[in-house]
């Protein structure tokens, strides 16, 4: 516990000890707060549609129709449930715990990320008598779920992409101009995934009367963190009932950590959420080390004690990268999807709370995570995602053989491997 | 007078010759710091009745291109928060006595500390507080302490806001309303939105405090225009790209003029 903690979150510090107590499913309240994170910093111009955009959410969740069209569409074209794979080679190499993979990069489009852009978007179509899609992304990942949801029903979408991203993600791009989509590049800042953000926030104040703004991760002013969350809290769901059966391929009993990169922390948030009221799980979010603390190139916000600190970035508080002045700290890392300087109010606050720990992976510990899954298991992962196996790779050998890690392999990774031949060569 | 009385005077005063108040906005430390002192300067001489003090952000999510690349450009050059209010200070000192309004997004006033920018701003000479993406019902901290420093705390109303935002806006704000003309974001426009007339009458019947008109405006026939209907004039990005021209302060003064002008009714 840093020193850095001294912040507004004193009070929920001394629950840290006591986490029995808390009751996970208060949050957020109804002001959008989770304990001191989260809440509503937008513009006002944008506070109607947030009002809007909950009272349809609220509405649809109580809706069996709806509830039922997603649930047909989440099997009949997402592919759900994602199988749960038992990382044989993987774990034997390791010589310790048992490691399971929660398989979302065989969800439609490669990633978790269809889970929530197919969610909002049907919530647009059936319950908001709204016409337009705009969306963010880094990776290109949720830019790609988002247009193949928005083909799907049929709604016109346009996705802003920081130019450097837009680079490092060729393949996405054309995905998405395939499936009909609009990409514009965002030129502004640091040309990532916080600047796509702030320039698709600019299209939904210009254009609200007709426009929804697909938000990807757990991020952004209320109701969205919860929204997000609860679309992928799916992923969690789906987990918890696959682990305790082994005819799904599970080890028969509820795993003793659970490890999911975090960027927003939308993955993460998902399989963390159906598993916060079981006390004996870990729960461990890894964030991207880029470079290394020390280094400043990096995108670990819980890491950096100088610099990780309450702050407000695009419409929601939580640990924000920054500089003594408040201006919002450049970010570096090898996966798009992680280069982002806040993180989703709701790991700020399980943190606080004793219920979540985070760590990070650097770049190098995340190439070698990526390097064992394509040699031991024949799966390529998502560079995200290769954090959380970067970390397992430390993790696993301290743990008994008779325990059981369950990672979130949250995408494919395909769109990395530009990158990845880049970094360490394409015949090595 | 300062604070809060000096804001409420001079439209008190302006409302006595039938004239709106001139509010231009620039962002400090843009294209200098020198030349930001000189702007502010010259858009006293020429008429400025409330002039808005940018402080920039780095990321500016209500501002168009113009402003963004002003603000940024500042951030690049060494702009601080403190420097921003240093540069308050030296006004001041300087015997320009317009009132300011401090504009600045709410991560750089939550890092400086909510209570201590606003005794700070209130002591370098700074009137008013906006902050775009502090809404009413989060600003439950610093309103409580631009209060007790006598700073007004402005908030805006977009031509969305319902009955009930206006109602709550209206019970929070004090010195004046900023009612966004269009839902967008901050950048000259050719043409005054239609439905402006219509969203002004739904604000003024909750009530009693001036309204100022911003987003959009960028020439005197503008800004006549809108003095008919509300009591202040606010105009951003075309005195911003004017201070970043050639021509400089000179592109700024006979600008300003003109706004004035119009603004005043002359």
């Amino acid at each position: 516990m840093g020193a850095r903690r001294q912040t507004e979150c004193e009070e929920l510090m001394t629950l840290s000890t006591t986490s029995t107590t808390v009751n996970f499913s208060a949050v957020p309240d109804e002001t959008g707060r989770f304990g001191p994170y989260g809440g509503k910093y937008v513009p006002e111009t944008l506070m109607p549609a947030l009002d809007e955009l909950e009272e349809a959410y609220l509405n649809a969740r109580i809706d069996k129709e709806f509830m039922a069209e997603l649930a047909h569409l989440q099997h009949t074209y997402v592919g759900r449930p994602t199988p749960l794979t038992y990382a044989r080679r993987l774990s034997e190499e390791l010589g310790g715990a048992q490691i399971y993979l929660k398989r979302e990069d065989l969800a439609h489009s490669g990633a978790h990320k269809i889970n929530n852009a197919l969610g909002q978007a049907l919530l647009m179509k059936r319950k908001m008598g709204k016409t337009r899609i705009v969306a963010e992304t880094g990776a290109g990942q949720h830019g790609v779920a988002t247009a193949t949801a928005a083909a799907l029903l049929g709604i016109g979408c346009i996705v802003y992409m920081g130019t450097v991203d837009m680079e490092r993600q060729k393949p996405n791009v054309f995905r998405m101009q395939l499936l009909g989509t609009e990409v514009r590049a965002v030129d502004s800042g640091s040309q990532t995934l916080k600047d796509a953000i702030n320039e698709a926030i600019r299209d939904w104040v210009t254009n609200v009367e007709t426009t929804h703004y697909l938000l990807g991760s757990a991020l952004g002013p209320h109701p969205y963190p919860a929204m997000v969350r609860d679309f992928q809290s799916i992923i969690g769901l789906e987990a918890h009932s696959q682990m305790q059966d082994p005819a799904e391929g599970g080890p028969g009993r509820l795993p003793d950590a659970i490890v999911a990169c975090v960027g927003g922390g939308s993955n993460a948030i998902g399989i963390f959420h159906p598993f916060l009221e079981e006390e004996s799980v870990r729960l461990i979010g890894v964030e991207a080390g880029g470079h290394g603390i020390e280094d400043g190139a990096h995108a670990a916000r819980f890491a950096d004690p100088e610099r990780g600190r309450l702050g407000v970035l695009q419409g929601t508080k939580s640990y924000v990268l920054q500089d003594s002045d408040g201006q919002i700290a450049l970010t570096h890392s090898i996966s798009a999807g992680l280069d982002y300087a806040s993180v989703g109010p709701e790991h700020a606050w399980l943190r606080d709370v004793g219920r979540s720990e985070y760590t990070y992976c650097t770049d190098t510990q995340t190439l070698e995570g990526f390097k064992a899954l394509c040699e031991l298991e024949g799966i390529i992962p998502a560079l995200e995602s290769a954090h959380a196996i970067g970390y397992v790779l430390e993790l696993a050998p301290q743990m008994a053989k008779d325990q059981v890690i369950l990672v979130n392999l949250s995408g494919r990774g395909d769109k990395d491997l530009g990158t990845v031949m880049q970094t360490i060569g394409g015949d090595s | 007078m300062r604070g809060v009385e000096r804001i409420e005077q001079v439209f008190r005063n302006l409302n006595k010759r039938g004239a709106a108040a001139f509010m231009p906005y620039h962002a400090m430390g843009y294209p200098t710091r020198q030349q930001s002192l000189e702007v502010i300067a010259v858009l006293a001489e020429a008429g400025a009745d409330l002039i808005e003090f940018g402080i920039p952000h780095s990321d500016p999510l209500a501002d168009g291109p113009t402003v963004q690349t002003a603000t940024y450009s500042a951030l690049v050059g060494g702009t601080t928060v403190a420097d921003c209010l240093r540069m308050a200070c030296e006004l001041r000192d300087q015997g320009v006595d317009t009132p300011f309004c401090a504009m600045s997004y709410y991560n750089p006033i939550l890092a400086f500390g909510e209570e201590r920018f606003a005794n700070a701003a209130a002591k370098a000479g700074i009137d008013g507080l906006i902050v775009p993406d502090l809404p009413p019902g989060e600003s439950e901290l610093l309103e409580p302490a631009c209060r007790a420093a006598g700073l007004a705390t402005i908030y805006m109303l977009a031509p969305t806001s319902t009955e009930d935002r206006i109602k709550s806006v209206a019970r929070h704000a004090t010195g004046f309303i900023y009612l966004v003309s269009v839902t967008g974001i901050t950048g000259a426009r050719d043409e005054l939105p239609p439905g402006l007339p219509a969203f002004v009458e739904r604000v003024r019947r909750h009530t009693d405090l001036p309204l100022a008109v911003g987003f959009g405006i960028s020439t005197g026939p503008q800004a006549a225009r809108v003095s008919e209907m509300v009591e202040g004039v606010i105009v951003g990005s075309a005195l911003v790209k004017a201070a970043g021209s050639d021509a400089g302060v000179d592109a700024v003064r006979s600008l300003a003029e003109e706004l004035a002008a119009g603004s005043h009714g002359r």
